[in-house]
This record gives C-alpha cells, sequence and structure tokens, in this order.
C-alpha cells in the first residue's frame, strides 16, 4: 500500500483518551486500545500522507531510523482489521 | 486487589417505559415499582462525570429510549464530552424528524432490535406490530448514513428460522448483526420454559451462522454467542464485576450491570446523593463482588476463578439462592443440576408449557406482589 494514502475507516474513530493514556478506535459497542507505536501510525492516517511520509515522520520524531518495514506490518495488518483504507 | 480501573461503558437506561411487551426484557420484573425518572439536569450530571472518571461509549437504552423527549439533548451533551454515542432502540418513535435531530445531535451509531424475520413472529414476540416500522426505521438509519447493529434476540422460538434473520438483516444494510442469545434473567427467566432452546436448536443454528460468515467474509461481522447454560464454565459476566461497566437506571441506581439491583442485601448508590467517582471507587456495592476474595468454594481453590471471576452474581442468587455462590452453569457448582434439568426441559413437548407472559405494567404488578 505504500504509494497510497492510508486513512483511519469511516466505521471508526480515533481518539485521544486521557484517562487511558492511549489512542482509541471506537465503533459500534466497542473500542481497540492501541499501544503507543500503533496510536503515532494512526494518528497520522488522515488520507493526505503517503505511506513513506508517514514513515519519514516517525524516523524524526523517535530519532530512529528503519521504521519503513515496521510502519507497512503494521498498515498490512491494520487494513485486515479493516482499521484504514486507502484514500 | 490491585485499584479497580476506570469505568470505559456508561449505559444509560433511560426509562423502563417501552411500547413493546417482550417475553425476554431484561428489564427487572417489578419495573412497574420504580416509575420515577430521573431528571435531564441528572442524567446531564452523570454524562459529565462518567466521561469525567475515563467512560467513553455511552449507550442510552432503556425501555424505550425513544420515549424520552430529552434525548436529543444528552445525545448532543454526551457527543460533546467525547463519548462514541450508541443508541439501543426498538426503532418505535425514531421519525424523520427525529433521526434527523439525533444526527446533528452527534449520534455515532444505532443498534435497531428486532424479534424475527417475519412480520408474525415479530409482532407475536413484542405483542405489538411493529415489523413494518422498524423496516422502515432501518432504511431511515440507512440513508442518514448511520452504521447499524441489527440486534434479535434469539431464543426457542425463533432460532430455527437464523438464517433468515441473517438474510433479512443483509437485506436491510447492516453492519453488524448481533444474534444474542436470551439469558435467562428478569422476564426471560419467568418464561424460560418456552424459550430454552434445545442443544440440537443450538448446534443447528451456529453452524447456520457459520455458513453466512463464510459466505459474507467481512462485510458483515455477526456475533453469535452461545448461551451460558449450554457451556460448561460460566461467563467472566459484565467482564469482571466493577471492572468496566457502569449502569445507571432510570431511577438513579448506579449498578455494575443492568440487572444487579436484583441482589439483595446491597445498598447501591443513588446518583442523585452520591457522585459516580465515589459510587464507582468506593462504594460498598461495586466493591463487594470485585476481584476474587468474597468467593467461597469450589471458586475459591479454583485454578480458572481469575478467567471467570466465578460467573454472574445474579444468576448464582436466581439459581442457586446465594448471589456469593458459584454461577450454577459451571460444571463444578453443587447446584449444576438445576441447569442440566432445565436443559433435559427442553425435550418435553411445548403443548405442556405455561404461557408466555408478555412484558407489561399489569404483569409488573402481578409478579411484583408475588415476589
Amino acid at each position: 500500500m505504500s504509494a497510497a494514502c492510508p486513512a483511519v475507516s469511516r466505521r471508526f474513530r480515533l481518539q485521544w483518551e486521557a484517562v487511558q493514556q492511549s489512542w482509541v478506535l471506537l465503533y459500534p459497542e466497542g473500542m481497540v486500545k492501541l499501544n503507543g507505536p500503533a496510536g503515532e501510525i494512526l494518528r497520522r492516517c488522515d488520507g493526505t500522507r503517503p505511506v513513506e511520509e508517514i514513515v519519514r515522520e516517525l524516523e524524526q520524531a523517535f530519532d530512529t531510523p528503519g521504521l519503513h518495514d515496521d510502519v507497512c506490518a503494521f498498515l498490512e495488518m491494520a487494513a485486515r482489521q479493516q482499521w484504514v483504507e486507502r484514500a | 486487589m490491585s485499584p479497580p480501573g476506570p469505568p470505559l461503558w456508561l449505559l444509560a437506561e433511560l426509562t423502563y417505559r417501552c411500547p413493546l411487551h417482550c417475553v425476554f426484557c431484561f428489564n427487572p420484573v417489578d419495573f412497574a415499582r420504580h416509575s420515577e425518572e430521573l431528571s435531564t439536569d441528572d442524567w446531564l450530571r452523570v454524562l459529565r462525570q462518567a466521561r469525567a472518571l475515563g467512560a467513553v461509549q455511552c449507550g442510552f437504552s432503556g425501555g424505550e429510549p425513544m420515549l424520552r423527549e430529552d434525548l436529543e439533548l444528552l445525545v448532543a451533551e454526551a457527543h460533546g464530552l467525547g463519548f462514541y454515542t450508541n443508541l439501543l432502540t426498538s426503532g418505535v418513535g425514531l421519525t424523520p424528524p427525529r433521526a434527523a435531530a439525533l444526527r446533528r445531535a452527534g449520534l455515532d451509531h444505532i443498534q435497531l432490535s428486532f424479534q424475527d424475520s417475519t412480520p408474525q413472529m415479530n409482532d407475536f414476540l413484542s405483542h405489538t406490530r411493529t415489523f413494518e416500522l422498524k423496516e422502515r426505521v432501518a432504511a431511515l438509519i440507512k440513508d442518514e448514513g448511520w452504521p447499524m447493529v441489527l440486534n434479535v434476540v434469539i431464543h426457542r422460538l425463533n432460532i430455527d428460522h437464523i438464517g433468515r434473520i441473517i438474510e433479512m438483516a443483509v437485506a436491510l444494510g447492516a453492519e453488524y448483526i448481533e444474534l444474542a442469545n436470551a439469558q435467562y434473567y428478569s422476564w426471560a427467566l419467568v418464561n424460560r420454559q418456552q424459550l430454552l432452546p434445545s442443544r440440537d436448536q443450538v448446534r443447528r443454528a451456529e453452524e447456520v451462522t457459520n455458513e453466512w460468515r463464510r459466505k459474507l467474509g467481512d462485510r458483515v461481522r455477526i456475533f453469535f454467542v452461545v448461551p451460558d447454560y449450554f457451556e460448561e464454565r460460566p461467563k467472566k459476566c459484565m467482564n469482571g464485576w466493577g471492572n468496566v461497566f457502569l449502569t445507571v437506571t432510570p431511577d438513579g441506581l448506579a449498578l455494575p450491570c443492568h440487572t444487579a439491583r436484583m441482589l439483595p442485601g446491597i445498598e447501591f448508590p443513588d446518583v442523585r446523593r452520591t457522585g459516580l467517582r465515589e459510587a464507582w471507587y468506593e462504594s460498598d456495592g461495586f466493591n463487594r463482588y470485585r476481584g476474587t476474595a468474597w468467593m467461597k468454594e469450589p471458586c475459591s481453590s479454583c485454578p480458572e476463578k481469575e478467567k471467570d471471576l466465578g460467573g454472574c452474581r445474579c444468576q448464582a442468587l436466581m439459581l442457586a439462592g446465594d448471589a456469593a455462590a458459584a454461577d450454577p452453569v459451571c460444571g463444578k457448582s453443587p447446584r449444576h443440576a438445576v441447569v442440566l434439568e432445565a436443559l433435559a426441559g427442553t425435550a418435553l413437548p411445548q403443548a405442556g408449557f405455561q404461557p408466555l407472559v408478555f412484558r407489561n405494567p399489569k404483569e409488573s404488578q402481578r409478579l411484583a406482589g408475588v415476589a
């Protein structure tokens, strides 16, 4: 999916929860609590950033090179779960 | 015991009033005794307090929540606070103008209940002529762009129609189908002899459901939970007592689940006098069955006690006469025979069953008098 700009699916709502100190995905009568990296990736999936840009931002923000494969693997999983779609 | 986490779910039971008379209703059988209702201001305060505690899912339920004229106002407040807002409705009262107003208020999702796949069975089980209305409401939900959960309570009288029920839900455009096997509490317990399916019926229904899952793929998610009477181990009721779930009843009791008010000897906090933070963390009601320290044998030495937390306290009370006993659904419970007897009864000819009792204020008063 590297060419497309992933976006959080309309079936979910991504939201920061201060009490839980985490990003969560909300859907009818349910919630997925995201771990730190998952939240950081998904909050950038707004349908305007290509995957490469998301990778670059994360590498900068966390001062860690070589995140491409991890991000792509996560996005593949997120697409299977229907959390994200390609914009 | 480690301190409890925050409640994540607020179920706002706005009213026990309902135009339907469903035979499996989970409202208390003595609801007619609790006709007082919280004011709009009370509910606004409850919403703010629950959100401040960390609750993020908010369900508006009943009875029929559309009967509250302040529903749109409450949804708007919940939405503004950052809740994901769910409306659990029979569809009665969900007119196009009110749907549009709820959309503007920020309602995120609607769960619409059906009783069966045909007008005849739907209308019989709810004792109202509501099937066509529900079809219109389903179309309205789709027109407004909401995701739809179609919920059907499953029992002996409709379980053999499960394929047609799924077909209907797909045709109506549901994204999620909840085939909610009746749980035998409240009105469903009164009618258990008529409603409990046989083991064969459950097995066939599961097979049909799995066929549909294969056919539909990711397009529609189908939930089918086997009724706990057919399991060897009890369910982890409400995902743990006072763990994630908080219910507020129409008359203002804060409860760990919507049936817990039946438990004797517990004074649950009244939200008109007690803040939700105190209710959740400090009240005797919420602490009574948290964790495992309250358990008796066979639970207290059971290696699976953390997994199921001894099952359901209400079921223990109803079937074993003691809310702190093991849930009799468990094969290790000394009272497990009562569940096996109920299951054996499903083989009897239906003609010998007692008549169904429909949920209405008159029956409620009668049953409350007996209780």
